[in-house]
């Protein structure tokens, strides 16, 4: 089975819910006020939403903000930290890849998979300025970046 | 009529909290910043209150303590609580010299610039408002008389091969998720790493109905139970914190989950997801015995082995760092601090898990003293002095827990050449092995251009310490590898500097920032505020003054990182312009 949301008539907090849906790459998904992006997703069979450079899926591993694993696109904001983002009713969130198209990859591995175009929802975040690749994002979205 | 000392906390969590109760009880002003919507930090992380829950303290140890001080500082009427903002620079009053941060040109009242002068902690640059990640975020800038920094610490991963499948989480995400906002991460689960937090993991997750399979504490039980058995007096001392492990570990026999010592999980596998795990039984130096692996079927996997402070913010301000040898009963680096919770920076104190991984009491003893001294408190007082003897038995505590669970230094042991190291650049083990056995690619930064790893959107907070631990081994000596090339003109590599401490939008850095706390407004002690609840800078309050609200966009632009001043103080890009900013 999959991440899930404890039932609020089973939750020892006692909690009372209050329903929202948000779109994830145009498909709507059901979660409750005050739970994070993260916590929609998982909750929604959602393990993975972002594609990592070998094209591989993403998703939660940190949970506090720390790895930036779970970056996703909400409305027009690129590159925000999904575990830490409260979900807003009616949120457009569209899953990023990192995943080159031309990398010449030497490592084995997969390579990648889905189709990072944006017929498919997914949005290159490159938004770090990566100093190299295809795709290099420089707008207003972009990210500063510390050391290099 | 003097103003009152002016106390800048960062971090909201047990040591934070404590500071905030503690400088505003020695009389302060204080302003507590934290990155979330409440109080509490990661120890007692709490539902959201859209939530309504009727029983938020359920999930919670120590809920009605941590309850009433959260209440006491907040309602308190010299306190400003900025919540859902983020530190995302530190600028140091001298702006020469090796190693200083440059987050931007600033442009200074001469009051402020004399105020700044001498021994002044270092300016704090804000982002305050949510959403978080969003994109209208207002930039302060935060002047105090002290800063008391408790930015707490994350799980330490060690990487193993498959750990970037979807379906591991770091054993934090997995409490973070339960508690914080009641979403499991699985229902066959095992939670596996080192360290007594495992145990309130499994507990979390039990209590929120999953099936957890085991609990694999990766030390052996020789070494555990030496650590934890010497010296039982220590342990007298927190009390609190055994009880809250002795539940955790009723919680796990109740359910009939195994804990098993000196096992590790050592694969994940998948299509695309975890679906299954490899453990094996591992030496006390945490290499693995062969014959031992054993396949277990689950649905996710949360692993932690011990924690990392996090360190920029301390860096960034200059503060000293002591070293504990990774892989020698130590976890890394932390901030040193003296008896009073001071660092080698003016002004500048640090508490809770920046300074060793104690836990919660020991953050709060520390929080205290640090908040107690950072707001001129009287050295001498008896409250104080049971403070300082609860921090000293916290920090004995530390001791304890680094002796028990140390990283035994076989892990490597784990990892295939095609392991991904890096999470966020995918850099393998054979690229890092490649660049460590270079003599011209070793050198840190050398490596970090070479291989990538470090450079991703988490710069380096995951991977920092392992690439770092890895490096160390290959040079074949502790501390020390290749030095710098002298070109380099940089301050030393260091897996925990981050002079932008937290992202931030282009878009948000080119729009001014005004002083958060004006020195008009410096109150004499006593006289209200108002409420807490209302304290967050609004803009009828602090708005950027006209001008600078008419600037032109190409104005804005060349002031990119130029903090302004409120009441008219208009900034002149031009005449200001740093020629290397």
């Amino acid at each position: 089975m999959s991440p899930r949301l404890v039932p609020a008539g089973s939750d020892s907090t006692g909690r009372r819910d209050r329903p929202l849906r948000i779109t994830v790459d145009g498909e709507p998904a059901d979660g409750i006020e005050g739970q994070t992006l993260a916590g929609v997703l998982l909750a929604s069979g959602r393990t993975a939403w972002r594609t990592g450079p070998s094209g591989a899926g993403r998703g939660v591993f940190c949970g506090i903000g720390v790895c930036f694993d779970c970056l996703v696109t909400v409305n027009e904001d690129r590159d925000v930290r999904a575990c830490r983002r409260r979900a807003v009713d009616g949120d457009v969130v569209r899953s990023q890849s990192r995943a080159h198209p031309g990398r010449t990859d030497p490592r084995p591995g997969p390579q990648p998979g889905p189709d990072p175009g944006p017929d498919h929802g997914h949005d290159p975040d490159h938004g770090y300025g990566h100093g190299s690749g295809p795709g290099h994002d420089s707008r207003s979205g972009a990210r500063a970046e510390g050391e290099k | 009529m003097t103003a009152a000392r002016h106390v800048a906390v960062v971090g909201a969590g047990p040591a934070g909290l404590a500071a905030a109760h503690a400088a505003l009880a020695a009389g302060a002003r204080v302003t507590l910043i934290d990155s979330a919507e409440q109080p509490g930090g990661q120890y007692h992380r709490t539902l959201p209150e859209a939530y309504a829950a009727e029983r938020p303290g359920e999930l919670q140890h120590g809920w009605s303590a941590f309850e009433r001080r959260r209440r006491q500082v907040l309602a308190h009427p010299r306190c400003t609580w900025l919540p859902e903002t983020s530190v995302w620079a530190l600028e140091r009053p001298d702006q020469d010299g090796e190693g200083t941060e440059r987050p931007g040109r600033l442009q200074e009242r001469p009051d402020q610039a004399r105020k700044r002068s001498v021994g002044a902690p270092p300016r704090l640059h804000l982002l305050c408002g949510g959403p978080v990640d969003g994109s209208g975020r207002t930039r302060r800038t935060l002047d105090a008389d002290a800063l008391v920094l408790a930015t707490g610490a994350h799980d330490r991963v060690l990487p193993f091969p498959g750990w970037q499948l979807p379906g591991v989480y770091s054993a934090g995400a997995a409490q973070a998720l339960a508690k914080g906002e009641r979403v499991v991460v699985g229902d066959r689960v095992v939670v596996a790493g080192s360290g007594p937090f495992l145990l309130p993991v499994a507990a979390s997750l039990l209590e929120a109905g999953s099936r957890v399979r085991e609990v694999l504490e990766a030390g052996t039980p020789g070494t555990v139970a030496r650590g934890w058995s010497g010296r039982p007096w220590e342990l007298a001392s927190q009390l609190g914190k055994a009880a809250e492990l002795k539940d955790c570990a009723a919680a796990l026999a109740r359910h009939r989950v195994p804990y098993r010592l000196g096992r590790a999980v050592v694969e994940a596998r998948g299509a695309g997801r975890v679906e299954e795990i490899v453990t094996a039984r591992l030496r006390p130096d945490w290499s693995v015995v062969p014959g031992t692996e054993r396949t277990v079927t689950v649905d996710a996997l949360c692993v932690g082995h011990g924690f990392s402070p996090q360190l920029e913010l301390p860096v960034a301000a200059g503060c000293a760092l002591r070293g504990e040898q990774p892989g020698r009963g130590g976890t890394g680096e932390f901030v040193a601090v003296d008896d009073e919770q001071r660092t080698s920076v003016p002004c500048v104190f640090a508490a809770g898990e920046i300074t060793g991984i104690a836990g919660a009491p020991a953050a709060c003893a520390e929080g205290a003293v640090a908040g107690w001294t950072a707001a001129g408190g009287a050295p001498s007082v008896q409250p104080l002095r049971v403070l300082r003897r609860s921090r000293d038995q916290g920090r004995a505590f530390a001791r304890r827990l680094a002796r028990a669970h140390p990283v035994g230094a076989g892990w490597p042991g784990w990892l295939r050449l095609d392991t991904v190291v890096c999470r966020c650049e995918e850099t393998d083990y054979r690229a890092l092995c490649e660049a460590f056995t270079s003599a011209a690619e070793s050198a840190p930064r050398v490596a970090k251009l070479g291989t990538r790893a470090g450079l991703g959107p988490c710069q380096a907070r995951i991977c920092g310490p392992t690439v770092t631990e890895l490096r160390d081994r290959f040079a074949g000596r502790a501390a020390d590898g290749p030095a710098e090339r002298p070109a380099d003109g940089l301050p030393a590599a260091t897996p925990h500097r981050r002079p932008i401490a937290q992202p931030i939008r282009l878009g948000e850095l080119a729009s001014p920032a005004a002083a958060l706390i004006d020195d008009e407004q410096h109150l004499p002690e006593g006289e209200q505020l108002g409420d807490a609840s209302d304290q967050i800078p609004s803009d009828s309050k602090q708005r950027p003054s006209a001008s600078d609200q008419t600037r032109t966009e190409d104005e804005q632009t060349r002031s990119r990182g130029e903090p302004t001043h409120i009441e008219g103080e208009q900034s002149h890009p031009d005449s200001e312009q740093e020629s290397d900013s």
